[in-house]
């Protein structure tokens, strides 16, 4: 591991004397390939989608390569959190950003999600062009009731969740009555159910605030 | 114009979808099987099933091979630029102010508030693929590769791609 010490030296010493160009674009390329490494090695190592991906993310950002410390890293989950979208490609892009700029961050994208694009399509390719093949027919069916089983534990998953957070069973159980009957029965797009529920959400007051307010208003 | 249709069906469950890829399978059902019809219930379960036997974040997967089955590698291009960009610009765009409001109770209760109908959406696709199973493998096999799949992903915690790779095995033999 004597390349990243190189690299910090030369960083060094663009800021302190405008010492050899050349160093530092060997740096700007050593950090490219590192941020490419850490993002292909937890990519193509994260199987279940984004969410499991995380602590391996982890593992390459904050142990391996240190382009920063937990505390940060957590910062950076929370953030994209925060917002909507695959958890993954956030962090990915926001770090490349950090580490690397624009070309840090197209560069992360690329190393997460390609690799396993390409496999995909080669894949499911492959698969299509022999549907007629009555063997290749049974494997995609047999596969559906296992999808259907991993959905069901899914969204027990959900519901679970659901049940522990501020909502609780009463909240949910209704949530879920209203959605279903809004989305299968009156035929209103799911989009805009969530719309609805993430403005309620950032426009309702909280416990806190209230009780606040009722000090405010009632000093005595 | 396909590649308009393709960016919105990626770019709505993209800007929905709190809480991670995961939650965003359901509303890209919605787009790809009943909004455009671009396959069948039963072929969007065979490629939900490649995705989780691979490895990879699930929804950029998804975008990227629908993408490129409507539209080419530019469709695929498309569909994964429009599950990716939005929330990144937004997160570049508002680093300041959602430092501040990350911690804010209002904005944890959004993922809170969606769980629910999540839910439901991940609720009526599993009986969408449990009815097109009995449908075309009858209900003894649905139920015996339904439980036989649980019995080993939650019991046995065995990994999801094996099971997949086994269920292709038997189906491959046994439903020929």
């Amino acid at each position: 591991m004597t390349a990243p010490s190189t690299c910090f030296f030369g960083m060094q010493a663009e800021k302190g004397h405008g010492l050899s160009k050349q160093l530092v674009r060997g740096c700007e390329h050593m950090k490219q390939k590192e941020i490419f490494i850490a993002f292909f090695r937890s990519g193509i190592l994260g199987f279940g989608g984004g969410p499991s991906a995380i602590p391996l993310v982890h593992k390459e950002v904050v142990d391996t390569f240190k382009f920063m410390d937990s505390d940060e890293f957590g910062d950076i989950l929370a953030l994209a959190n925060a917002l909507p979208g695959p958890i993954n490609t956030k962090m990915a892009g926001y770090i490349g950003y950090r580490v690397g700029g624009f070309l840090g961050m197209l560069n992360a994208l690329i190393a997460t999600m390609v690799p396993t694009i390409i496999l995909m399509i080669v894949l499911l390719t492959a698969l299509n062009n022999l549907k007629d093949q009555p063997w290749v027919a049974g494997m995609t069916k047999a596969v559906v009731p296992v999808v259907a089983v991993m959905l069901a534990t899914l969204t027990w998953d959900f519901i679970k969740k659901s049940t522990k957070s501020s909502l609780g069973w009463v909240w949910t159980f209704l949530f879920v009555a209203a959605s279903l009957v809004l989305i299968e029965f009156v035929n209103i797009h799911p989009g805009i159910i969530i719309f609805i529920a993430l403005v309620t959400a950032l426009l309702k007051k909280d416990a806190a605030e209230k009780n606040e307010a009722k000090k405010e208003r009632n000093p005595a | 114009m396909i590649y308009v249709q393709i960016f919105l069906a990626f770019f709505i469950p993209g800007i929905l979808g709190y809480g991670g890829g995961p939650s965003s399978i359901p509303l890209i059902e919605h787009e790809v099987v009943d909004n455009y019809e671009w396959m069948t219930t039963n072929e969007f379960s065979e490629m939900l099933a490649m995705g989780n036997a691979l490895p990879g974040p699930i929804a950029t997967k998804m975008a990227g091979y629908i993408g490129y089955e409507q539209g080419g590698v530019l469709g695929s291009i498309i569909g994964v630029f429009a599950t990716v960009a939005p929330s990144m610009i937004l997160m570049l765009a508002l680093l300041g102010l959602l430092m501040k409001y990350k911690e804010s109770p209002r904005v944890k209760r959004m993922t809170n508030y969606i769980r629910p109908i999540i839910a439901v959406l991940l609720g009526v696709m599993t009986y969408d693929f449990l009815f097109s199973s009995y449908d075309g493998i009858g209900i003894w096999q649905t139920l015996f590769i339904g439980l036989l799949s649980f019995f080993l992903l939650e019991k046995l915690k065995v990994h999801p791609a094996f099971v997949i790779a086994g269920a292709l095995v038997y189906g491959g033999i046994f439903l020929a």
